[in-house]
């Protein structure tokens, strides 16, 4: 960066140490920042930082079933959080349960975002009766409720990793493909556009490396929030026995699976999952309402 | 004869992130009852936020940090908000570039002049009406019995400006702001609002501070012109002379660029360079970069203003006057 | 006989059709709204763009300036007429050739904010076109970014910055960087300097005037400023709500206006020598495009109208050598 004199210092920062700078300047977004940094990091970690491998039946022993928080369990270490009907030490479990209920909402939310960014720019760059017939098939899947839709696909789909995140892929498609055609509207008129047209460059480099990256913006928030709904979507499935099977116990699960003993004052068994889901649910969505505040209307300056 | 508005010493900073914004910086300037002032500057120079500040709008983080803004010898910078609003739209009016930042979109033409007019008066329904009516005609605009039922949005933009221009001037007021108000018109419509202002304005004996940056629009419709660079007034005088003889540099600059006066398939004088940020604004005198007259006791403090005849400029090494003298 | 013009267009239509969604054709069929609506945008335009020459447009805002620019840019289609290319029908030119007819003539755009893309690196902006169609090899990329650079006005070390790190006059130099960087014959400029603070204005003027010469450039100058446009243009086209209403030599244009328009449009013009003037100004509001009114579109607002300038639109045509224009006075 040398050069011109006349240039003024504070010009010269890149957008993405302004976004940084004003991404920073909120508490609560830090704050729920390094929550979810916590989060993850923890779900990635979790076979180094918990005392049991909870789905290992070797590891487990029934006779610690339903213990409540503190208790020491038969292998010698404290069950901070408890345990659960099975056994198993529900610290262990609920870090697993997050490296699970994490990769799902990521996974679905990353492919939904991939597919239905490029149909959203599809139908703006095509138009006519392509666009008309994808926007009414986004309309009608907006307008159904996401649970109902996706209770109707796993009941046809089956259990499984792959079927949930089919599932949850169909449900949300649709917010990312409106999103991405909403902007791609507006940057299509834009003059540089027009320059690449006028430059001869081909279709599908001005859709793809023009228009796209200049959508990016409105996408990344709206992936942010959509990736909460996904993983709370999943939790409710599995909270109805219709998501994840037990052999993959996400949070969702957990929740579900001491639900029973609710009543019977062990609270802990759904307590602690549930927390460890409305903190991971939250602080995706501060974080994604200050990347709203921060990225639509001023970097486009 | 005390002048409708006298401006002293206004400075008005942002406090922004990146550090503070001194868009207006020691702006000294009077409008007497009647004239016409034509407040021209680059984009950036400050000449909104000059407005503003005289109608105690300026938003945070922007603060009027000094000076003083005399209306008819009551000082507005320390006065209170209530007093503020009384003046504005009744004793002060403005105008802008959008019409549609004083119209409000959801409410009939005459429903926004007559509420304009009982704000501040006690006419009757049927009085407010008519001079509603009466406004409308004076801007030019046909058939304004139906145009009073009419939405912001049914109106073409040159129309909705005049309506905004009858709204402004309905209460008669002694000082009215407008803010290019032609610069996104077209030059037809252009003409026709600048005729109805330039009528208005006589006859009612309206103050008018016209801000643009179009010199040939205010080369016709001023008495006196202002010339804003980088936060500060850097010249001022009748238009006559102002236009003919510049002294400071940055005028003779900007006239010796207008396309108008240079000849067909010639080069036009430029200015180099381009105006300084107003966040870290070079000591001395802000131009020095782009002037070709610059020393460097330019750079050392702030330029004072001189006056010579009624002529201001603040420049050390100023142009030759119409005489041939430069001091 | 005159030389084959390097640009010509023929007779172009142009009209913008506003369809309806279901809820709008609802509302028709209820009785709601008026049926489909178009934009009439031109109306049978011709004009010739000679070789060399800087061919002034001007005319309000609205009467289909962009539009025309657009379409002689290839940017848009038009809905009926020809564009010639040194007397070859554009649309029939097929490979190659119809890539090298295109490229020859670039726009450059008014607004400096939205006509780079903010995602995109000085140096691509520039380069991307060039490269790809194979008119540079990547080795000789950098190089060449760096000599239509220093043609701009810009320093070269700049190459890798983002547009948004530019002050509106060097942005506009980066588009006029990257319409050069295909080596165009004829430019198209419009309202490129509108934007601009008059200081800047007049660096960017005399930028257009340097390549002309240096490059051998031919400029269709598209404008609303008839200062800018009496100083840069040969030749002057006025338009008014998608018609050519006159069109003449410059001096000749600004000496003596013939058609009733263009009066008017000289006479609204503020000048730096008026003095306390009295604006007199033409009456009345420029019509709306969606309905036209009949026969000469000028006739609500003319001072000079006949009963037969409601009835039928005046025809463009010879006054004087090197002179068009369409009044019905003219034929008294
Ligand atoms: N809310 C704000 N926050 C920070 N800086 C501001 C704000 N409003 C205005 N400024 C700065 O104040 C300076 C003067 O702005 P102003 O709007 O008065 O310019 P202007 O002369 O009216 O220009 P234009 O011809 O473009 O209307 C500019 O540098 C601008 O960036
Ligand atoms: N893409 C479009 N869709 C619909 N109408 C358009 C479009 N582009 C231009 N128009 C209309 O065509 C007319 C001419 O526009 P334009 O060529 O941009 O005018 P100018 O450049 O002279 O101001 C205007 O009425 C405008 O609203
Ligand atoms: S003070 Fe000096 S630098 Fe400033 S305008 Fe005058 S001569 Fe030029
Ligand atoms: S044709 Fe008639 S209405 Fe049109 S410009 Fe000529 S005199 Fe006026
Ligand atoms: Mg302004
Ligand atoms: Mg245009």
């Amino acid at each position: 960066m040398s050069g011109n004199p006349a240039m003024s210092a504070p010009v010269i920062e890149t957008l993405f140490q302004r976004f940084l700078a004003e991404m920073l300047e909120d508490r609560i977004a830090v704050g729920a920042l390094l929550v979810f940094a916590a989060l993850v990091a923890v779900a990635v970690m979790a076979p180094f930082i918990t005392p049991q491998n909870p789905y290992d039946l070797a590891q487990v022993d029934i006779l610690d079933a339903r213990l409540p928080p503190g208790t020491k369990a038969s292998e010698g270490f404290t069950l901070v959080l408890g345990s659960d009907g099975t056994g198993r030490d529900l610290y262990s479990a609920i870090l697993y349960g997050l490296r699970i209920s994490l990769s799902v909402g990521a996974l679905s939310g990353v492919i939904a975002m991939v597919v239905g960014a490029s149909i959203g720019l599809v139908a703006a760059y095509v138009g006519g009766w392509v666009e008309a017939t994808i926007m009414r098939i986004v309309d009608l899947q907006l307008s159904l409720p996401a649970v109902l839709v996706a209770l109707i696909l796993v009941a046809v789909l089956g259990k499984g990793v792959d079927k949930i995140i089919l599932a949850l892929v169909i449900v949300q498609w649709a917010y990312y493909a409106r999103t991405v055609r909403a902007s791609a509207l507006v940057e299509r008129r834009k003059e540089y556009v027009d320059a690449a047209v006028c430059l001869d460059l081909s279709q599908s480099r001005i859709l793809f490396r023009h228009i796209l990256p200049n959508c990016l913006a409105p996408l990344i928030v709206v992936g942010t929030v959509q990736t909460a709904h996904a993983i709370a979507l999943e939790a409710t499935l599995s909270f109805l026995g219709v998501g994840l099977p037990q052999t993959e116990p996400s949070l969702g699960v957990l929740i579900a699976n001491g639900f029973q003993y609710m009543l019977s004052g062990r609270y802990w068994i759904s307590f602690f999952p549930g927390i460890a889901l409305l903190l991971t649910i939250v602080s995706i969505n501060l974080v994604g309402d200050r990347l709203r505040d921060v990225l639509n209307p001023r970097l486009k300056r | 004869m005390t002048p409708t508005l006298d401006i002293a010493g206004l400075s008005t900073h942002f406090f922004t992130r990146d550090g503070i914004a001194k868009a207006v910086d020691g702006v000294s300037f009077s409008i007497a009852p009647g004239e016409v002032l034509g407040l021209v500057g680059e984009s950036g120079s400050g000449k909104s936020v000059t407005g503003f500040s005289i109608l105690g709008l300026v938003d945070p983080p922007g603060r009027v940090v000094a000076g003083a803004i005399r209306f008819k010898g009551e000082d507005l910078v320390g006065a209170d908000a209530q007093r503020l609003r009384s003046l504005r739209g009744n004793r002060i009016a403005m105008v802008f570039q959008d019409p549609m930042m004083t119209l409000n979109p959801v409410l009939r033409i005459g429903e926004q002049m007559t509420e304009a007019i009982s704000a501040h008066s006690k006419a009757t329904k049927s009085e407010a009406q008519a001079r509603a009516r009466d406004a409308l005609g004076a801007v030019g605009i046909a058939s304004p019995e139906e145009r009073l039922t009419a939405y912001p949005h049914h109106l073409s933009g040159g129309m909705r400006q005049r309506v905004a221009i009858a709204i402004a001037l309905i209460n008669a007021p002694d000082l009215l702001i407008a803010d290019e108000p032609t610069t996104a018109l077209d030059v037809t419509i252009q003409g026709q609002i600048l005729s109805v202002v330039q009528r208005l304005v006589a006859r009612s004996h309206t103050a008018l501070l016209w801000i643009t940056h179009d010199l040939s629009v205010v080369a016709g419709l001023a008495d006196r012109i202002a010339v804003m660079y980088a936060g500060r007034i850097v010249e001022q005088g009748a238009v006559d002379g102002l236009l003919t003889c510049p002294r400071h540099p940055y005028t003779a600059g900007l006239l010796a660029s207008l396309p108008e006066r240079a000849v067909h398939g010639g080069r036009l004088a430029s200015i180099p360079g381009m105006a300084p940020s107003l966040l870290n604004r070079p000591q001395g005198c802000a131009f020095r970069s782009r002037c070709g007259l610059a020393r460097p006791e330019c750079g050392n403090a702030m330029i004072a203003e001189k006056q010579v005849g009624d002529r201001r400029f603040a420049c050390l090494h100023p142009l030759a006057d119409s005489a041939g003298q430069v001091m | 006989m005159e030389a084959t013009p390097l640009l010509a267009a023929e007779r172009i239509d142009k009209r913008f059709e506003r369809r309806l969604d279901f809820a709008g054709r609802l509302a028709v069929k209820l009785g709601a709204a008026p049926g489909n609506e178009t934009v009439h945008a031109l109306d049978g335009v011709s004009l010739a763009v000679r070789r060399g020459e800087v061919l002034g447009v001007v005319g309000e805002s609205g009467c289909g300036k962009s539009t025309l620019g657009r379409i002689l840019a290839g940017i848009m289609p038009a809905s009926s007429g020809r564009i010639l290319w040194q007397g070859a029908d554009r649309d029939r030119l097929t490979g190659t050739e119809r890539r090298t007819v295109k490229l020859a003539v670039q726009m450059v755009f008014q607004d400096p904010a939205s006509s780079l893309n903010p995602r995109m690196r000085v140096a691509d902006i520039i380069g991307e076109a060039p490269l790809v169609h194979g008119q540079v090899t990547r080795a000789e990329l950098g190089d060449y970014i760096d000599t239509i650079l220093r043609d701009v006005g810009l320093d070269p070390a700049m190459k890798q910055r983002y547009p948004h790190q530019f002050s509106g006059g060097q942005r506009q130099r980066i588009g006029i960087a990257r319409a050069l960087a295909v080596e165009p014959q004829c430019i198209i400029a419009d309202e490129a300097v509108a934007a601009l603070d008059v200081s800047i204005r007049a660096q960017i003027i005399n930028l257009f005037d340097e390549l002309r010469q240096k490059r051998d450039l031919t400029y269709l100058f598209i404008s609303h400023d008839l200062g800018i446009v009496r100083f840069i243009a040969d030749r002057v086209v006025v338009m008014y709500l998608g018609r050519v209403v006159e069109s003449a030599p410059t001096s000749a244009l600004f000496a003596a206006p013939n058609h009733p328009y263009t009066v008017a449009l000289l006479a609204g013009a503020p000048r730096l020598e008026d003095r306390k003037r009295a604006f007199a100004a033409i009456e009345g509001e420029i019509p709306s495009p969606l309905n036209p009114p009949r026969g000469c579109h000028f006739h609500p607002r003319c001072p000079h109208v006949m009963a037969r300038c409601r009835e039928e639109a005046p025809r463009l045509s010879e006054i004087a050598p090197g002179r068009l224009s369409a009044c019905h006075l003219n034929q008294a």
